[in-house]
């Protein structure tokens, strides 16, 4: 291979063919529609005509979900961004268990922004709330049975017999007296048959997919370093791909006055500088061309005086004055203020940082913008808004704007933004320079980026009676909306209750006769976003290290206490038991170690968790931890088990350590050193264990989350006898 | 001009010599296996071995490579070990999302070449460079584990204490 030959400004001049030769841009084809073998077409619900806002000018439509090659192989398109969560893997197996085919052909592929994709329940293109799995339960195994039924009903025509008497058995149909045809020599006579309207799905007795243990269709290139993410797009994808690096303002809700760029003129491979009121970019054939000259950029920002300095510590102040008022009612339940009654009181104040996403690959967007149209590329968990966002700036009907959905190195929630801030950013970048550009935020700004788990303070008064039950619970949460000012705001509040600020507890298990949960919503002075499991990261630390403290006052065991609170609620307890027996709960934990529980139900699903925990040299040390999930109805135990590890990993690593603090507008964290996240030498021994019995499945990418740093908290009282009310934990 | 290997091939380079060997890496050689996680040596993302040893690649200014050869994950499945070690990320089903992976595997494999049969404190010592916001680590530990003794671990599929097998199989029957 010939690198001086690929314009890049800061070549290597000849050197041997060091690197195997990919075939070109076989990437970009992945998504098209491929001709030859057969090609299914499903539009299911009925939102929509079209999978790709194209038309279809082939007879047979453009497939949304399958696609039945002639050599018989299955390719799956995967509606949902694979940002680890296993989506690759557990959606094919929803339409492998109804087709019959063998799962060694089936291939996945990440589905573009289009209608057919829609998420049922939200109307739109979106991974999140815990979802991919649920909203495609019945929609992706009725593509499946849709599927069989044809390629049955094409052998059947072939062999002049009646489908009845046909069986499919791993992408086989057999036929009576021994007929045999594989799924790719009848998937052209399928396509031209009518889409069947009603088909049965299977009853889970049946299922032979379902519920096995199933590994990763996406690993093998993720253990070689093929897989392809965002960031890895280069001019072998996308030919006279340039690079660009962004010069944010320093402080939140900084505008550019003025800058200085005659030091990047002696600079090589810096193309075009790009300015406008929130940045300035620079524009080179490659990462440190740009980066070189982004250092060497001189810029003055401004902000308006008269608007607040978004301070945390401020913050944390009038966010506690605020709770010691009331708040707008939430949930009330019987007379609260029968808590001044108690026997025993409890009157404790929580408070919560901000946090950082700090998902592994950091935002990047590309975009190729061409006048009459444009292509973008990125790991978006929002391709819906997302399209629509970037057909806004860049002056293009939607249609016209192909959001190729690229895997993405984490996310949680930071890709999910109803602004879609990096994506218009690099479209008013592609925009102005008119060639294709691939936007690289680095680690500091993706840190600094400005979105935010919002800081939240929780007020709690709750006591119990001289029989040890809880008398009153009187709840003041007091933080910013995460959806006020944006599209969901309709959706998401109510009567002036933002439903992330108070989920997990306005809506507690906890049978608590006298009830109140408050809400104080102050200005929004920080960009905030939704953070796995988004409300619940910080109520169910307050329910559950509160709920412990009760039972103390009780004198009674953590478990049996929350159990007599828990009759109506049977699988919230079922879930906390089999956390409590797997744990060995009531056993002596090992030397110099205690436990402590926590159960939160989210997302659909319920999470118990035992932490084992140490102090060492005051270092909070989590040696295990004994996790119990009802998530409804297991598609794939393996990714399962792993998502919980993955929830405990990230809950713990935000208990540990996670903090974002702003001066003066300014945040103040860059990267790993100052925002430190949970190394492989700090992650406990993770046990999980399903309760079985589900019907239909439930939400597992987050629910894991809420219950670790509670579980955690309660066993440092266990240990210490110190409860903590404030994270990051300090002992 | 800085001369240097990369998988075994000779490689020229006018350049400017500060240039993080990862970005001679990713923008010129095109090999995007090795991940942009943080710029500062911080997070193991962009590890590939420099004469056999576990570097940061971003923080690595191309010009310390002259006259030694690098390893990137494109080709460390040439070696055995490395065979192996990708093999048991396979078997243990370690991946999430992925972008970290490359670096846990070559510090993975720059452990097992010289520590064959490396305790749980030794894997720490060794692999606590690498972040993975994912939380891989009990599968990456594992997975190292079998890479040193095949048969010794028991591979993910049956996990000895977790999503019991049968159990979610039977669901709903």
């Amino acid at each position: 291979m010939d690198f001086s030959k690929m314009n890049l400004a800061q070549g290597i001049d000849t050197p041997v063919a060091a690197v195997a030769k990919p075939s070109r841009r076989k990437f970009l084809q992945s998504s098209a529609v491929l001709g030859g073998g057969l090609v299914l077409g499903f539009y299911l619900p009925l939102r929509d005509r079209l999978a790709h806002a194209q038309p279809a000018t082939k007879a047979v439509p453009p497939n949304a979900f399958l696609r039945i090659g002639k050599d018989g192989s299955v390719t799956v398109q995967v509606k949902h961004l694979e940002f680890g969560q296993g989506v690759m893997t557990s959606l094919p197996m929803l339409v492998a268990e109804e087709l019959g085919c063998d799962w060694t052909r089936v291939k996945s592929e990440l589905a573009p922004a289009g209608a057919a994709y829609a998420h049922t329940m939200f109307g739109m293109q979106m991974t999140g709330g815990s979802s991919s799995v649920v909203n495609s339960w019945d929609q992706l195994r009725t593509v499946g049975a849709q599927a069989r039924t044809m390629l049955v009903q094409a052998a059947a025509n072939q062999w002049k017999v009646k489908p009845e008497d046909c069986q499919v058995d791993n992408g086989m149909i057999l036929g009576p007296g021994g007929k045999k045809l594989g799924f790719g020599a009848v998937a052209d006579a399928a396509a031209k048959l009518p889409v069947p309207e009603k088909v049965t799905l299977k009853p889970a007795s049946e299922f032979k997919v379902i519920g096995k243990p199933t590994k990763r269709i996406d690993a093998p290139d993720k253990v070689n370093g093929k897989a392809k993410f965002g960031m890895d797009l280069t001019t072998k994808d996308i030919p006279n791909l340039h690079v660009a690096l962004v010069l944010h303002a320093p402080m939140l809700n900084g505008e550019l006055e003025s800058m200085n760029a005659d030091k990047l003129k002696s600079l090589p491979g810096i193309t075009h500088v790009v300015q406008s009121g929130r940045f300035v970019a620079v524009v080179g054939k490659s990462y440190w061309s740009a980066k070189k000259g982004r250092d060497a950029l001189e810029a003055k920002w401004w902000v308006d005086p008269k608007a607040p300095k978004p301070d945390s510590a401020r913050l944390k102040r009038e966010y506690s004055q605020a709770a010691a008022k009331p708040g707008k009612v939430a949930k009330k339940v019987g007379d609260p203020a029968l808590v001044k009654t108690a026997a025993k009181s409890v009157v404790a104040e929580y408070d919560f940082p901000f946090l950082a996403h700090a998902a592994m690959e950091p935002l990047n967007c590309t975009v190729h913008y061409k006048g009459d149209s444009a292509e973008l590329w990125v790991g978006s968990q929002f391709q819906t808004p997302d399209q629509g966002a970037a057909a806004k700036v860049l002056g293009l009907p939607p249609e016209k704007v192909k959001l190729n959905t690229m895997i993405a190195g984490g996310g949680f929630g930071r890709r999910a933004n109803p602004v879609s801030d990096y994506i218009v950013e690099a479209c008013e970048i592609a925009k102005e320079v008119k060639v294709p550009v691939k936007v690289i935020w680095t680690r500091e700004d993706d840190m600094k980026g400005g979105y935010y788990r919002p800081a939240y303070v929780h007020r709690v008064e709750a006591g119990v009676d001289a029989a040890g039950k809880i008398a009153g619970w009187d709840h003041h949460i007091v933080g910013q909306s995460i959806v006020a000012g944006t599209a969901f705001e309709g959706f998401l509040v109510k009567d002036g209750i933002d439903n992330t600020s108070v989920e997990g507890v306005a809506d507690t298990p906890y049978d608590i006769p006298n009830f109140q949960c408050a809400l104080t919503t102050p200005t929004k002075e920080v960009t905030s976003l939704w953070w796995r499991s988004v409300g619940h990261t910080h109520t169910a630390f307050v329910m559950e290290t509160m709920i412990d403290e009760l039972a103390a006052a009780a004198k009674a065991d953590p478990v049996a206490f929350r159990k007599s609170l828990l009759a109506k609620h049977p699988r919230v307890l079922k879930t906390l038991e089999l956390a409590a027996e797997k744990s060995g709960w009531g056993k002596a934990a090992p030397a110099g170690r205690a436990r402590g529980i926590a159960v939160h139900e989210s997302f659909g699903s319920v999470c118990a968790q035992v932490a084992e925990v140490s102090v060492e040299k005051g270092q909070i040390r989590v040696h295990k931890v004994v996790a119990a999930l009802d998530c409804g109805l297991v598609v794939n135990p393996l990714t399962v088990e792993a998502q919980v590890q993955s929830a405990i990993a990230y809950g713990l690593s935000a208990a540990l350590h996670g903090a974002i603090t702003l001066k003066d507008g300014v945040v103040e964290q860059s990267n790993f050193h100052d925002y430190p996240v949970l190394r492989g030498n700090e992650m406990p021994l993770v046990e999980v264990h399903l309760v079985p019995g589900g019907q239909k499945p439930t939400g597992v990418g987050e629910p894991g989350t809420p219950p670790i740093a509670p579980a955690v908290a309660n066993a440092v009282f266990a240990l210490t006898g110190k409860r903590v009310r404030s994270l990051p934990m300090k002992v | 001009m800085i001369r240097f290997k990369v998988n075994g091939e000779p490689i020229q380079a006018s350049i400017d010599p500060e240039t993080p060997l990862l970005w001679v890496l990713r923008d010129n050689l095109q090999l995007t296996g090795t991940k942009f996680g943080c710029g500062m040596a911080l997070c193991g993302a962009c590890t590939v071995h420099l004469d056999g040893q576990p570097i940061r690649s971003c923080s690595t200014p191309v010009s310390a490579c002259a006259g030694k050869n690098v390893t990137t994950i494109e080709k460390i499945g040439a070696s055995a070990v490395g065979k192996r070690v990708q093999q048991a990320w396979l078997d243990a089903d370690v991946v999430q999302c992925g972008y970290c992976q490359s670096g846990q595997i070559m510090s993975a494999v720059a452990l097992l070449n010289t520590n064959k049969n490396p305790s749980d404190a030794d894997i720490d010592a060794a692999m606590s460079g690498n972040i993975c916001r994912c939380g891989t680590y009990n599968r990456v530990k594992q997975a190292i584990k079998m890479a040193a003794s095949p048969s010794a671990a028991a591979p993910a599929a049956a996990p000895a204490k977790a999503a019991p097998s049968k159990a979610p199989a039977k669901q709903g029957a």
